[in-house]
């Protein structure tokens, strides 16, 4: 809620002078054909759409199919681990090992290629990337749907390892376990493969938009925050992605002619490996965490009614994690028997990162100091990554110490540190942004109580799963094992517990908001009172999201903000400055040129 | 552990988060007690800062909630001074964890001069435990207050030794020596070899010894005990577990390797089909291989063990690593009988007497100490990789090529003549030193 007083003399000044509201003219939705459209017609003009729109909500379907399958592995491990003595599937102790190396596996797998890596960028970001620089597409549409098509090839060599003979390498791909295996290790890998270049295409987009897109006004430094987190990824993305291509292809060779790169017998080495895998892979939790921290940058100034705070700090740090991130791999071969020099070098420049993500959540919790702190779904989940993200971030500072992580390097302790910043972080960050945004892309408003409800349940239900890990990895308990010790079972049952209550909560999330697209209340244009250009079109937005241009004003005042209780949502009110500017500078019937 | 560390880790530890068995189990080890109370000064660190964050943010839900009369107050939108302090702050004791970090490492990868080395060799999925006599072991025998050195190599996919109680922990990569070292501290209060590691409880039965670099099927089996030895008792448990009485059962002897040197991992006894065939009533059929029909008789055994991938048994994947120069000539002919025993109708000899002996018995002490002194690698940086893997370097002890009809014709005799060997007094004669010494029974 705004200041009365200030609401008070917004109210008044646009009925003194109605030209003030920004009115924003309805079109027909990106989502529907126009009719008389057949259905195969229809059909492809989803498949074959240059619409970043249409593309984004494809990746979206996509992304949420693969979390529901990458989910139900995760549950086989939970249910596994129920009891200390493998017995979930099968006859034998072994066939039930053999089924749950393969369910940790496809679980990593899926969810690290398939779903997080593109969740953020591919889906939101391609929805609402052009829209906050007020263009009208990415730079280069075609090659977003074939970054889009890419990823589908990427899936479907995905669900053929699942029909074959699955995989049972971890998700990282170790020599020479994944050079002798005989599951499809040639097929997961040349879905990882393609999904790279898929990533890759993305992230070159997404730099060349930013780029060369900005509309008039917009400055690097008047960009929203979340174009820099998202322009930092796609930057990681471009530079990255490449080396885990060749890496990948190196194993694939070494699996069919025998290159001997990573074998010992042939003068390899398999640490070579891991050195190709992690330079990649590091900087790929920065693909996945930078956007997630992108979203809590938008989030929290929108429902705290206040300007980001630390603005150049917040945005400078995205930067610097994008460029940290390049020199840590070796944090994950402490004991790998990497050169005492290289482990100390590498923990120093760990620790280094460990600043920017610091900055990051003491701006945001000081944007909240004297806001108005509306506490709707969007904010709800923005808080609980802001709680799981503080105990994911700290919890790297026992990994980066060099002696404790000797101890507690392929434990518990790890998985329990990674999901509290993968999923407690970019998950979380993720529904975030997916209740923030979802009026804005399918124009129906969800059941605000139902989703608090959620939220709160995949809240308890997380800290229940993941939590006891960190327990049981001081204790001593090793990661990616099919059977325990006995005394181990308490903290697995209360994390198999937590399990059930989380997908409790993204179950009912997801039917809050599948439910809203059917019976929703039509969303207004700006249910937020957010700042940022993507709200400045109709909900949801017309094939060319812009039927006129939207005004360009600073991402994170509000002051021009009024609620209208006829809307239901926020109008713009300009300035009474710009009166004289017009008509010229407030376009108010030019429609967008096709 | 310095003074300072001690005097620091009697303040941390009184607090609830930090009650004994919360977070740790023994501090068994020289490292332990700085190691854990660097992991305390780190989770304090932690619980500050997640205390004021999370604290800061339900304060200000607590004041600033959107509610009717409230309005958000301008402020100013960037504090240079604010910025400076939480980036310096966290800066310098982010820079005291790492310096703490890195000096305890550093006592980790260094091992003293006179430490005690004993060879590990990991392997699918087992670890094989080889002591400067030539005795080789399924579980880490030590002695108690003495630096230890672990010298690492793999024979088939990366592997990691891991004893949680000492908090110490490496990889094993084939093609290279990897090493690590700890200094026991508590012996071991009572130890039971015939109780499986991986059904024993952690507090029980000696330490846990994991291995944490997934490697397979059965990665999560992939355990040993570590059993400390009150001062003086360790080099009495090493000799007398050089020695073999001949009046012991062969098959016994080759049940007890089964279990301890990993074979049952991959190999039943009760049919089902494992990563390997099963030994039930394998002995003397005839089977497909690769290379054609072969008969499963001592030599198919026997080379089996010494180079699984000569011929592989269809329907199987050739996983199986070589056991060549980890197994001694008696060991090798003790698994025979072991298999053979599986196969009804097939006579064993009740023991090594009445097959003339023991194979290969030799005088331990002397022969089977140089032997595997010659096998350890020279350097033991851990850096550098290694040109050769240790799976190609000559056998430590009795060359199986010396000797290669023993367990055939040992064999041999046993199933023509199963009597005539109690009859070979020089076998007796060979080994009665030993056989008044020792009675290791086979369960």
């Amino acid at each position: 809620m705004i200041s009365q007083s200030r609401q008070h003399s917004l109210l008044q000044a646009i009925e003194e002078d109605p030209d003030r509201r920004v009115d924003i003219p309805q079109g027909p939705s990106y989502l529907t054909n126009p009719p008389g459209t057949t259905f195969w017609q229809g059909v492809a003009s989803w498949v074959f759409t240059l619409d970043h729109k249409r593309i984004g909500v494809m990746y979206l379907c996509g992304i949420m199919t693969s979390f529901l399958l990458g989910g139900f592995y995760a549950g086989w491990v939970r249910f596994e681990l129920w009891n200390p003595t493998p017995n979930l599937v099968g006859g034998s102790v072994q066939e039930a090992q053999d089924a749950y190396n393969q369910a940790f596996t496809l679980h990593g797998a899926i969810m690290t290629f398939l779903f997080i890596i593109p969740s953020i960028p591919a889906a939101l970001g391609n929805i609402f990337l052009p829209m906050m620089l007020g263009a009208k597409d990415v730079a280069f549409p075609r090659l977003n749907l074939a970054s889009f098509h890419l990823w589908c090839v990427g899936a479907l060599f995905f669900v053929a390892t699942l029909l074959s003979s699955g995989l049972d390498t971890g998700w990282t791909f170790y020599t020479p376990y994944s050079t002798t295996t005989s599951t499809s290790v040639i097929f997961a890998t040349m879905g990882v493969f393609i999904l790279g270049f898929s990533s890759i295409f993305t992230g070159l987009n997404f730099v060349v938009t930013v780029n060369t897109m900005r509309p008039k006004g917009m400055t690097w430094f008047k960009m929203p925050l979340f174009l820099w987190g998202i322009y930092s990824t796609a930057i990681i993305q471009v530079l990255a992605t490449p080396v885990l291509a060749i890496t990948l292809v190196l194993l694939i060779l070494e699996r069919t002619l025998g290159i001997g790169i990573f074998d010992p017998l042939l003068g390899g080495d398999p640490v070579l490996y891991q050195h190709f895998f992690w330079f990649y892979s590091h900087p790929a939790v920065y693909i996945m965490i930078l956007p997630a921290m992108a979203i809590i940058s938008e989030v929290i100034p929108v429902f705290s009614r206040k300007h980001i705070f630390g603005y150049t700090f917040i945005a400078y740090s995205s930067v610097a994690i994008a460029l940290l991130g390049f020199l840590v791999w070796g944090h994950h071969m402490f004991t790998s028997t990497e050169s005492k020099l290289a482990a100390v070098i590498f923990s120093a420049l760990t620790f280094t990162v460990s600043i920017p993500s610091a900055i990051k959540v003491f701006n945001w919790l000081t944007t909240m100091y004297k806001g108005s702190i509306h506490l709707q779904a969007p904010m709800c989940y923005a808080l609980s990554f802001l709680f799981l993200f503080t105990i994911g971030g700290l919890t790297g500072l026992f990994l980066g110490a060099l002696a404790v992580d000797v101890h507690l390097h392929d434990t518990y302790f790890v998985v329990a540190h990674f999901h509290y910043v993968m999923m407690g972080g970019t998950l979380i960050a993720f529904l975030a942004g997916l209740h923030y945004w979802w009026p804005k892309m399918f124009g129906k408003m969800y059941n605000e109580t139902l989703a608090r409800i959620a939220c709160l349940l995949v809240f308890v239900g997380f800290n229940l799963t993941f939590f006891p890990q960190f327990i049981l990895g001081t204790q001593g308990m090793p990661r990616r094992y099919a059977g325990y010790k006995p005394e181990f079972q308490f903290y697995h049952q209360m994390s198999t517990t937590g399990f059930v209550v989380l997908g409790t909560g993204l179950f009912l999330a997801a039917g809050v908001l599948i439910y809203s697209l059917f019976r929703g209340k039509k969303a207004p244009n700006n249910p937020w009172g957010a700042a940022t250009l993507e709200w400045k079109s109709c909900s949801p937005p017309t094939h060319h999201n812009f039927e006129v241009q939207p005004w360009v004003g600073s991402p994170y005042v509000y002051d021009d903000f009024v609620y209208d209780p006829d809307e239901e949502g926020y109008v713009e009110v300009l300035p009474d400055l710009k009166r004289g500017l017009k008509p010229a500078e407030k376009p108010s019937d030019q429609p967008a040129t096709t | 552990m310095n003074p300072l560390s001690n005097l620091t880790a009697s303040l941390w530890t009184p607090a609830p988060l930090a009650a004994p068995g919360v977070w740790f189990r023994d501090q068994a080890s020289t490292f332990a007690g700085q190691i854990d109370w660097l992991f305390y000064v780190i989770l304090w660190i932690c619980v500050f800062f997640f205390v004021l964050i999370v604290g800061m943010m339900i304060a200000f839900i607590g004041r600033y909630y959107a509610r009717p009369g409230h309005n958000e107050e301008s402020t100013p939108h960037h504090n240079n001074v604010l910025e400076a302090s939480w980036s310096i702050i966290p800066g310098f004791l982010v820079l005291g964890i790492f310096g703490f970090g890195f000096t305890y490492y550093l006592e980790l990868r260094t091992p003293p001069a006179d430490a005690y080395e004993i060879n590990v060799i990991a392997k699918k999925w087992n670890f094989a435990f080889q002591y400067p006599n030539g005795v080789i072991d399924a579980n880490l025998h030590v002695p108690v207050d003495r630096p230890v050195k672990l010298i690492l190599s793999s024979d088939d996919v990366i592997h990691s030794l891991y004893i949680p109680a000492f908090r110490v922990k490496c990889d094993c990569v084939p093609g290279r020596y990897s090493t690590l070292w700890f200094e026991a501290k508590t012996p071991t209060a009572s130890f039971d070899p015939d109780r499986p590691p991986s059904e024993t409880g952690s507090d029980e039965n000696g330490y846990d010894l994991f291995c944490t670099e997934y490697c397979g099927q059965g990665h999560s089996t992939m355990i040993a005990k570590v059993v400390v030895h009150e001062s003086g008792t360790f080099e009495q448990w090493l000799e007398e577990a050089n020695k073999y009485d001949p009046s012991e059962s062969p098959v016994e002897r080759g049940a007890q390797l089964y279990k301890d040197r990993g074979c049952s991992q991959c190999h039943s006894l009760d049919g089902a089909k494992l990563a390997g065939p099963t030994w039930k009533g394998t002995y003397g059929t005839q089977q497909a291989t690769n290379k054609g029909q072969i008969t499963v008789d001592e030599n198919y055994i026997r080379e089996s063990i010494l180079e699984p991938m000569a011929k592989i048994r269809e329907g199987y994947q050739g996983v199986m690593p070589s056991y060549q120069g980890q197994l001694k000539d008696k060991e090798i002919a003790a698994l025979i009988y072991f298999i053979k025993s599986l196969q009804e109708g097939t006579e064993v000899p009740d023991t090594w007497t009445d097959v003339g002996g023991v194979p290969g018995q030799d005088a331990p002490d002397s022969e089977g100490a140089n032997g595997a002194e010659a096998a350890a690698p020279a350097s033991d940086s851990g850096d550098s990789p290694a040109t050769d893997s240790p799976a190609t370097d000559p056998p430590a002890d009795d060359s199986p090529a010396a000797d290669p009809a023993a367990p055939g014709a040992a064999a041999g005799d046993g199933e023509d003549q199963p009597e005539e060997g109690a009859d070979q007094p020089s076998a007796v004669e060979d080994e009665s030193g030993d056989a008044n010494q020792t009675n290791r029974t086979a369960a």
